[in-house]
C-alpha cells in the first residue's frame, strides 16, 4: 500500500467490532438446523467488514471528500444539467408517508402518493404538450427504450411490422441507437450539416416505408435548436413514422417550446437533470414518457388515473406493453421533481430556461477568443467549443480537462458529440452566479495562455488531486473488480 | 423575477446581454420557428414558498398509511427492514449525492472506492466472482440477465419459473418482446419450479432458465436439482436472490448459479412506494466482459498510488453505440451507497444474525397461525414469508385489519388465480412478538 492510500472498508475490519443494533430476540427459538436443511445453511460467512459506527462514519466521511459534488464546486459538464439540488426536495423526499409507504398497499392506504403522481403527470403534461404520461421508467435511457417499445405496439397494430429501422442522427447520445437495438430495431444515422442540424436532405434519402422513428434531441447535443423541425416532422409523419423526442436538453427550452408542438409522438424526460432529482453519483434517476393520443393505449401497465375522485391504479390495459419496471417508477425521486415544480412555478420554470440560456450564451461569446467557436450563432443552455487551436500546441482536450481539476472545477464533457474536433461541451445552468462563470472564464483564459506558454503543466495535469491521472489500460487488461485479502 | 435558486441579479443580466451584443434575452430564442413558440407561461400551479409547499405536502403524505405508524406483514419483492440510521447520514452527504456519475476518476476517487467495496460485497454474498456497480432495480435486473444469457448462448428461449416475482415476470417478459426472446413458464408444485415440468421443456434451445430463491412464496428451490437439469443442457442458471436471506443460506455461487440478480432494497433502502430501489447483477468470470452497466477496477496513477476507475467501458452504450447489448446508463449509485453502508454496518455477524431472526420470526408467524387452525399453504423451509390460506378476499381482510393499524399480507389471487383468498405474509426481524401475537389474533376466524 502506499501511504497515501485511502483503506478500503474491508482492510479497516478487526474480528470482534460490531457496527449494528439488531432488535432484541423476544421469540422462543428453534434450531435453525431444524428449520433449513443442512445443505441450503451457509457453511462460510461472507467477508463483510467488522468495524464500529465511529470507524463507520470516519471513512465515509473520507470517501466523500474525496469527490466532487454540485455543493463542491461549479460542475459545467455538457448534456448532464448539472444544477443546484434543492434541499427541500430531501426533506420532502424523507417524509415518512412517502419514504416509508409499500407498492402493494391497498390502494385507499396511498392516496396521497398516488395524488401526487397523478398531479405530477398532469404538470408534465402541460409542460412537454402531450396527451398523458406515465411515470413508470427508472432512468433517461429507460424512458427511451419505454418510448420505442410504445412506437412498435402502435405499427405493429396497424399492421406495420415492417417498419422496421430507426433514424438517429450522428450527434445523438449513445443510449439512443442503444435503446433502438435492444426495443428490436435497426439504427440508421442520419447526419449532420455544415451548421451542426440534421442534414434534411440526408433525412429525406434514408426515411421510407421501414421508418419506425426519428429519435431527435431538441435543442441538439450541440446546444443548437433544430430550427427545421417542422420539416423534419413532415419528412417522417409523411413516411408513416413517429417523432421521438429525447428530453435531456428540456432545461433549454422549457415555457419557450413544447415538444408536444413542434410534431414530437413520444418524449422521455430526465427528472434527475432538468427538474432537480440529484444525480446520486450514477442514479438513482427517473425517466417518464409522455406520449400523444394514438399511443396512450400501449403506455406501461398500471396507469395512474382519477375515477370518482379516488385515485387509482388503472390494470385494464389490454393494449399495453407491459410492465417495464415493477412497481410504479422511482417514486422517490418523483417526488423531488414534483417539490421542483412546485418551488417554481410557471414564471419559475419560464426563468430557468431564460439564464441557463443567457449563462451558456454569455460564456461562449468571452471565451470565443481563446478556443475555436464550431458554430457561430446563439446557443441554447449548452454549447460546444473546440480544442483544435491547442492540439496543434501539443495540448488535448484531455488535458485541459485535467488541468480544470487544479483549478476546482469538475470540466465540461469532452470528445461528445463526435461530429467534433477535439469537443468541449459546456452547460453552465441558471442556478450558477456571474462570479462563479467569471472565475470559471478567466481559468480556461489562463489554460488556453499555459497551452502556449507552458503546455507541460497542462499536458501534465492535475497536480493538486488525491490521484494523478490513473492507468485505465491496465484497469481494462487485467481487471480487478474486487478486494480480495 | 427574484427566487433562491437563480442567482442572477439585474445588472448582471444586463452586462451578459451586453457582451452576446442583444437587448433582450429573447433574442436567444428567435431560432424557434414561431408557430412552435411558446407563448406565457404554463398553466400549472403557482409557486409556494419553502414553509407553505412543506406544510402542503406533509399533509399530502400523511393521506398515506406508514409503516412508521402501522404494522406491516406485507413483502412480496418489498420489505420493511432494519436500517442502522447512520445510512442516511452518509447519503446525506452531498459530496456523494449532487455528483455525476464519475467520469472524471481524479474528483469521483469517493464514489468509485465505494462502488468498488459495493461490488465486493455483492460477490461475497451471492458467491459470485464479479458483479456490477448497480441496476435500476430487481425486476430490471433479472431482465437484463435473460437478455444477457440469449446473447450470450445464441439461443431466443428463456424458461421462466412461475415462482419468481409476479412483476418482474412481468418486465422479464416486455423486454424479451423487446430482442424477439421467447419466454415460457414453469409450474409451480408444491410452491416451487415443477422439475418434470422443467425436465420436459428443456433442450439445446434454451438459454436460460430462471429461479428465484427464496421464491416468491418465500420457499427455498431445490437449487442443486435445478443446477444439473439446466447445466446438461448448456443452458445459464439465473437466480434472482434477496441478498440478505444469503447471510444465512447457501449462495447461488456455490450452487453453479451463471447469473445472480436481484434487489438489495433489504440493505439500508427505504420502501419508497416501490422505487427507487436498487438492482445489483453478479455474473462468474468468463461473463466478465458481457455484463451490463458501469464497472469499476483498481488500478494505479504514476507515482503508484491506489485509484479505481469505470472500465471495460468498451461493454457500454456510449461506446458501442447500436452494437450495445445494454442500453442501461444511468444506475442506482446512491442506493448501492446505502445498500454498502447497511452491509458494512451489519457486517459478517450482523448479516447473519439479522438473515437467522427473519428465518426464526416467520416459524414462530407460521406455528402461531397453524396453531390457531389455520392453513399454510406450501408448507416447508422458507425465508420470511409464507402463504397463509383465508376463507375471505384478502383484499376485505386487509381493509379489515387497517382499521387496527395492521398492513396485511399480499394477495396472491391478483397473479395466481388458482391461489384465491391465499395471504402471503412476511415477517422481518422488526416485527416483535408482541406485534405478530396481535397479527395471528385478528386475523380471528377468517381460517379456511
Amino acid at each position: 500500500m502506499h501511504k497515501e492510500d485511502q483503506a478500503l472498508i474491508f482492510e479497516l475490519s478487526t474480528s470482534g467490532r460490531v457496527g449494528y443494533s439488531l432488535p432484541e430476540m423476544d421469540i422462543p427459538e428453534v434450531n435453525l438446523d431444524d428449520l433449513i436443511p443442512a445443505e441450503y445453511l451457509r457453511a462460510e460467512e461472507p467477508n463483510l467488514p467488522e468495524v464500529s459506527e465511529l470507524d463507520i462514519m470516519r471513512h465515509y466521511t473520507a470517501l466523500s471528500k474525496r469527490n466532487h459534488g454540485v455543493d463542491s464546486g461549479f460542475y459545467p459538464l455538457g448534456s448532464c444539467t448539472m444544477k443546484y439540488n434543492p434541499k427541500i426536495n430531501e426533506n420532502v423526499a424523507r417524509i415518512a408517508g412517502f419514504a416509508h409507504i409499500h407498492p402493494l398497499q391497498d390502494e385507499s392506504s396511498v392516496q396521497g402518493a398516488l395524488e401526487l403522481m397523478y398531479d405530477l403527470q398532469e404538470h408534465l403534461i402541460e409542460i412537454t404538450g402531450m396527451d398523458e404520461v406515465t411515470l413508470q421508467p427508472a432512468a433517461g435511457a429507460h424512458g427511451e427504450w419505454t418510448g420505442l417499445m410504445l412506437i412498435r405496439a402502435f405499427h405493429e397494430a396497424n399492421g406495420d411490422a415492417k417498419r422496421t429501422k430507426v433514424i438517429v442522427p450522428d450527434s445523438a447520445h449513445g443510449t439512443n441507437p442503444a435503446s433502438a437495438t435492444v426495443a428490436g430495431f435497426e439504427t440508421i444515422t442520419v447526419k449532420s450539416d455544415e451548421n451542426g442540424l440534421v442534414d434534411l436532405n440526408d433525412l429525406r434519402s434514408v426515411v421510407g416505408e421501414d421508418t419506425a422513428a426519428l429519435m431527435l434531441t431538441n435543442p441538439n447535443t450541440l446546444g443548437l435548436f433544430e430550427e427545421n423541425i417542422l420539416e423534419m416532422a413532415q419528412i417522417v409523419h409523411e413516411a408513416g413514422g413517429k417523432l421521438y423526442y429525447d428530453g435531456a436538453n428540456l432545461n433549454a427550452v422549457l415555457s419557450k417550446a413544447r415538444p408536444g408542438d413542434m410534431g414530437f409522438d413520444v418524449v422521455h424526460l430526465n427528472l434527475h437533470k432538468t427538474f432537480t432529482g440529484p444525480h446520486g453519483g450514477g442514479g438513482p434517476g427517473s425517466g417518464p414518457v409522455g406520449v400523444k393520443k394514438d399511443l396512450i393505449a400501449y403506455l406501461p401497465k398500471p396507469v395512474v388515473t382519477k375515477k370518482d375522485g379516488e385515485f387509482v391504479l388503472d390494470y385494464d390495459r389490454p393494449q399495453s406493453i407491459g410492465r417495464v419496471k415493477p412497481y410504479y417508477g422511482n417514486f422517490g425521486i418523483n417526488v423531488r421533481a414534483y417539490t421542483y415544480i412546485r418551488t417554481m412555478g410557471p414564471d419559475g420554470l419560464k426563468a430557468v430556461t431564460e439564464y441557463a440560456v443567457l449563462n451558456a450564451n454569455y460564456m461562449m461569446r468571452r471565451l470565443e477568443p481563446y478556443f475555436d467557436l464550431p458554430f457561430d450563432r446563439h446557443c441554447k443552455h449548452e454549447f460546444v467549443l473546440s480544442g483544435r487551436r491547442q492540439k496543434k500546441l501539443g495540448v488535448r482536450t484531455l488535458d485541459i480537462a485535467k488541468r480544470l481539476l487544479d483549478f476546482g472545477y469538475h470540466p465540461p464533457t469532452i470528445y461528445f458529440p463526435l461530429n467534433v474536433e477535439e469537443c468541449i461541451m459546456i452547460e453552465p445552468t441558471e442556478t450558477e452566479s456571474k462570479e462563479t462563470l467569471d472565475a470559471f472564464i478567466e481559468a480556461m483564459i489562463q489554460i488556453a495562455k499555459e497551452a502556449e506558454e507552458n503546455p507541460e503543466i497542462v499536458q501534465e495535469a492535475p497536480h493538486t488531486t488525491v490521484v494523478g491521472r490513473l492507468d485505465e489500460t491496465t484497469a481494462a487488461r487485467k481487471p480487478i473488480l474486487r478486494y480480495q485479502a | 423575477m427574484k427566487h433562491r435558486y437563480l442567482p442572477m441579479t439585474e445588472t448582471d443580466k444586463k452586462a451578459m446581454l451586453e457582451e452576446i451584443g442583444i437587448s433582450d434575452v429573447q433574442e436567444l430564442f428567435n431560432d424557434i420557428p414561431e408557430s412552435v413558440q411558446f407563448k406565457g407561461e404554463y398553466n400549472i400551479k403557482k409557486a409556494k414558498s419553502e414553509t407553505a409547499l412543506l406544510k402542503e405536502l406533509t399533509l399530502l403524505a400523511s393521506k398515506n398509511a406508514d409503516l412508521r405508524s402501522h404494522t406491516s406483514f406485507l413483502g412480496a419483492g418489498v420489505y420493511d427492514h432494519y436500517m442502522p440510521v447512520i445510512v442516511d447520514h452518509v447519503l446525506s452527504r452531498s459530496e456523494f449525492y449532487t455528483a455525476y456519475t464519475p467520469y472524471q476518476p481524479e474528483i469521483s476517487q469517493g464514489e468509485l472506492q465505494a462502488i468498488f467495496e459495493f461490488q465486493t460485497m455483492i460477490c461475497e454474498l451471492t458467491g459470485m466472482d464479479v458483479a456490477n456497480s448497480s441496476m435500476y432495480d430487481g425486476g430490471t435486473a433479472l431482465a437484463e440477465a435473460a437478455m444477457l444469457s440469449s446473447g450470450h448462448t445464441k439461443r431466443k428461449k428463456v424458461l421462466l419459473s412461475s415462482t419468481v416475482h409476479p412483476e418482474t415476470k412481468d418486465v422479464v417478459k416486455t423486454y424479451a418482446k423487446g430482442q424477439y426472446v421467447e419466454v415460457v413458464e414453469i409450474p409451480y408444485q408444491d410452491g416451487v419450479t415443477d422439475l418434470e415440468a422443467l425436465k420436459s421443456e428443456m433442450g439445446d434451445d434454451i438459454a436460460a432458465v430462471i429461479v428465484q430463491y427464496p421464491n416468491f412464496f418465500g420457499r427455498i428451490e431445490p437449487m442443486k436439482e435445478l443446477e444439473e437439469i439446466i447445466h446438461a443442457n448448456k443452458a445459464m442458471f439465473v437466480v434472482s436472490s434477496n441478498p440478505l436471506s444469503l447471510g444465512a443460506l447457501t449462495p447461488p455461487g456455490a450452487f453453479g448459479a451463471d447469473i445472480v440478480a436481484g434487489d438489495a432494497q433489504p440493505f439500508g433502502i427505504p420502501t419508497s412506494f416501490g422505487g427507487p430501489h436498487c438492482g445489483y447483477f453478479a455474473v462468474t468470470n468468463k461473463l466478465v466482459r458481457k455484463i451490463p452497466g458501469r464497472l469499476v477496477g483498481q488500478t494505479k496513477d504514476d507515482q503508484g498510488r491506489r485509484g479505481f476507475v469505470l472500465t471495460l467501458q468498451a461493454r457500454e452504450q456510449h461506446i458501442r453505440r447500436d452494437k450495445a447489448t445494454s442500453n442501461i446508463c444511468s444506475n442506482q449509485a446512491l442506493n448501492a451507497l446505502a445498500a454498502s453502508v447497511a452491509m458494512t454496518a451489519l457486517g459478517k455477524k450482523g448479516v447473519k444474525e439479522m438473515a437467522v431472526s427473519n428465518i426464526q420470526r416467520a416459524h414462530y408467524a407460521k406455528k402461531a397461525f397453524e396453531n390457531k387452525g389455520f392453513t399454510i399453504a406450501f408448507n416447508g423451509p422458507c425465508f420470511n414469508e409464507f402463504v397463509v390460506v383465508l376463507n375471505k378476499p384478502v383484499k376485505e381482510v386487509n381493509q379489515q385489519l387497517l382499521q387496527e393499524g395492521i398492513i396485511g399480507g399480499y394477495d396472491l389471487g391478483r397473479d395466481y388465480p388458482e391461489l384465491k383468498n391465499h395471504m402471503l405474509v412476511a415477517v422481518t426481524e422488526l416485527r416483535t412478538k408482541e406485534e405478530i401475537d396481535l397479527f395471528v389474533d385478528r386475523m380471528g376466524d377468517y381460517h379456511a
